[in-house]
């Protein structure tokens, strides 16, 4: 650092972090808020894992073995609620609070006391939730969609599931404005738009999308709360109202919200696959318009999760073509990548190795998705077991593994330690082949005919059931290496201290690895003067 | 270790909402005050900004709730989801299409949290279109209290709901039984000779719902 900046920190505010546990909680700080994000999401991913292990569990062989019909129903709807809105999302959120302040050269997130409150909100929210699970009538057994009539026969728990969803829906909104605004008012000068980092690009858009959804949504669950208790009728047919209404307004949400969680994995991918082809990355401005493309797409699509509620056959058809276009910006983010890695001198580090199962295992899932957007294919797909296999590959091996490889690339930096490369690559291989055990199965029991969301099963479907399950377990029993090594390298790693870049020539690609490993508690508070960009180095 | 490789003090740094940034830049070498936390204009675009970003918020929240109405007319429109209409049609007379027979099918269920007898006299019956035809159904209060229910029509397929016309019908208003009460309810209908001849078989389903407690309250 050159003597004048470090004098001119001096002269200022430049007192680190308080002291003591009440840090967390008062902390203002981008990167503390980040950790405890980061922190907070990775304990939900276990919490949200356990009940996967439950229902996978109950499902090894047909017949009821170890817990009730209506447990099972709950364990369904909490695990996607708590690993959507507690673990993922959160989990980006995270990334988002410890990189876009770094990659973008501003000195912390813009309005860093809302940040702090983004983040409470979000704990009291997800508490709440899990309050449900120990009330009268049991937790919400509705599947995460909480489709009316079904919730609304939800005992003590459902106005507390609805206040909770707007817990969380407040906080991803107040997550989003920040972000926002960081991007558009707190970039370095020389940090134009389309220099940006993929990751920050795909997180602008994101927060949009969340803008716009989270209200939807929001308004959508209190429609539910005064049909049960002030007598409305939004969605009760005995007052006029409709069910299916309900599934318009949800999928409205619904559809951007799977797009929330992956917008943000194809930025970390593109910040993470160029560094370790050692090339820029492929079609730099082709990757923001595609990004771009996929969110407003994800607008108009969302009936295609209702093909079979009976749509005129016009309706099918146009929310058939809108889905398929769907695979042509995408198609252009996977050649992208590919393309990137085409020639590249790559190296297969753990962050890498994530970042590579990742394409070709989302590819997986999305064209399974272009199969489902067949309309006519849809009706023998609809709510069986190949949807959940669908999703899950769209988001397991591919949301949750680059937010894996995000931890392994950055975790160098947030602490100053290397992390144990063996135990990352054996983590690595024990996740990839165990997560296409326990969800590549599923897809021939659902072109088979089994349901979602059932605790028993045809004895027909229980070989690949069974495969499934064992899968499931390996796969949970590898993530506790994962849990291992973030522990580890906190306390020091292989000992061997990361360097500032960390990995070869890092610093080409962005700004955060200009920095010193572990960054100081305050960074640009002097905003760099040259920025790398995704187009002119190397 | 990075370095600020040199200053911007001579280079203009202005971004596309037209602000300079090389000017704040210069003040954080002028002023004893760091780059941002002084820098009063950032903190007013802020405030801006988040000013917009909640309009838009508080306007999707209004939007989900038009969706509302929108998807009522929607339905009306197209009569998608087997929606009738919820009040009697005026009588017109129409050219009975002798050569043309449709099924019409009956169908009565009940809302689990209603304890009523319901059904019909026939299952189903073979109509001309464009001739009015009365059916009886009949419903009972199996309760030792009064009951004011409610039955919900619904037509599939959702595409002839609109041909399908009532003059008469117990679902355009609430019913009221006495205790033990038990009577025969009249629909009046007619199908529009205008149903497109793919259509052979029309279902009319009714749903009973006790609805004595949110009528109450009302």
């Amino acid at each position: 650092m050159s003597a004048i900046v470090a004098e001119h920190e001096h002269d200022h505010h430049e007192h680190g972090p308080a002291k003591g546990l009440l840090r967390w909680v008062i902390t203002t700080n981008h990167k503390d808020i980040g950790t405890l994000y980061l922190v907070f999401a990775l304990a939900m991913f276990f919490v949200g894992g356990s009940m996967a292990m439950i229902i996978r569990a109950e499902l090894f062989e047909p017949g009821m073995q170890f817990v009730n019909p209506q447990f099972f129903n709950s364990m369904t709807t909490m695990h996607a609620l708590v690993m959507v809105f507690g673990a993922v999302m959160p989990a980006f959120v995270g990334l988002a609070n410890w990189m876009i302040p770094m990659m973008i050269g501003a000195p912390d997130m813009a309005l860093p006391r809302m940040n702090n409150m983004s983040f409470w909100m979000l704990v009291a929210g997800v508490l709440l939730l899990a309050s449900t699970l120990f009330m009268e009538g049991g937790a919400p057994a509705s599947g995460w969609t909480l489709y009316p009539p079904l919730v609304l026969q939800t005992g003590t728990a459902l106005p507390f599931a609805i206040f909770s969803v707007h817990l969380l829906g407040i906080s991803s909104i107040m997550g989003a404005i920040n972000i926002i605004a960081t991007i558009f008012n707190m970039r370095a000068p020389a940090m134009t738009l389309m220099k940006m980092p993929l990751f920050v690009w795909t997180w602008l858009i994101t927060a949009f999308l969340l803008i716009a959804i989270m209200p939807v949504f929001a308004g959508a669950v209190t429609m539910l709360l005064t049909d049960r208790f002030f007598n409305t009728s939004f969605f009760d047919a005995a007052g006029g109202g409709d069910p299916v209404l309900y599934q318009h307004i949800f999928w409205f949400f619904g559809h951007p919200e799977v797009y929330v969680m992956i917008l943000p994995t194809f930025g970390v991918a593109s910040t993470i696959i160029p560094v370790f082809a050692r090339k820029r990355l492929f079609g730099y401005s082709s990757m923001v318009y595609a990004t771009a493309s996929i969110a407003f797409l994800s607008f108009i699509v969302w009936a295609h999760h209702m093909f079979t509620v009976g749509m005129p056959i016009a309706g099918e058809l146009y929310f058939m073509y809108a889905t398929m276009l769907i695979a042509i910006p995408t198609g252009v983010k996977v050649f992208n990548w590919t393309a990137t890695m085409w020639k590249g001198s790559m190296t297969f580090e753990t962050p890498m190795l994530f970042s590579i199962a990742f394409v070709v295992l989302f590819t997986m899932g999305g064209f399974t998705g272009l199969m489902m957007s067949v309309a006519p294919a849809d009706f023998q797909y609809h709510d069986t077991y190949f949807i959940v296999a669908h999703f899950h590959y769209t988001l397991v091996p591919a949301s949750v593994f680059i937010l894996m490889a995000a931890g392994y690339y950055w975790l160098p930096k947030w602490t100053g330690n290397m992390y144990d490369e063996r135990i990352g690559q054996l983590h690595f291989w024990l996740s990839t082949i165990s997560v296409n055990i326990l969800f590549f199965p599923q897809h021939f029991l659902g072109l088979a005919g089994m349901p979602r969301r059932i605790p028993d099963y045809a004895v027909q479907f229980a070989d690949w059931n069974m495969i499934s399950s064992i899968g499931g377990f390996i796969f949970g029993a590898s993530q506790l290496l994962f849990l291992y090594i973030v522990i580890d390298t906190i306390k020091g790693g292989t000992g061997i201290k990361a360097t500032d870049e960390v990995w070869e020539d890092a610093h080409k690609h962005g700004l955060e690895w200009t920095l010193p490993s572990p960054p100081p508690y305050h960074t640009f508070t002097t905003p760099p003067a040259v920025v790398p960009t995704e187009h002119e180095h190397i | 270790m990075y370095q600020v490789k040199h200053g911007y003090k001579e280079e203009e740094y202005i971004d596309s909402t037209g602000f300079n940034h090389s000017r704040c830049y210069y003040l954080c070498f002028c002023g004893n005050e760091s780059y941002f936390s002084m820098n009063q204009s950032v903190t007013q675009k802020n405030a801006r900004l988040v000013r917009t970003l909640i309009l838009i918020i508080i306007g999707m929240f209004g939007f989900g709730y038009a969706l509302v109405p929108l998807y009522d007319v929607l339905c009306d429109i197209t009569g998608l989801n087997g929606k009738v209409e919820a009040s009697a049609v005026k009588e017109v007379s129409y050219e009975v299409d002798k050569n043309r027979e449709v099924t019409v099918e009956f169908m009565t269920s009940l809302n689990e949290l209603t304890p009523m007898v319901f059904n019909s006299e026939m299952k189903k019956m073979k109509i001309h279109p464009g001739q009015y035809y009365r059916v009886n159904f009949y419903a009972e209060n199996k309760t030792d209290k009064v009951m004011i229910a409610r039955a919900i029509p619904s037509i599939s397929p959702g595409q002839a709901a609109e041909y399908f016309k009532k003059t008469e019908c117990f679902c355009f208003s609430e019913q009221t039984f006495k205790a033990r009460e038990g009577r025969t309810l009249p629909v009046r209908f007619v199908v529009d000779p205008a149903l497109p001849k793919e259509y052979k078989t029309v279902t009319l389903a009714y749903t009973f719902f006790d609805n004595t407690e949110i009528s109450v309250q009302k």
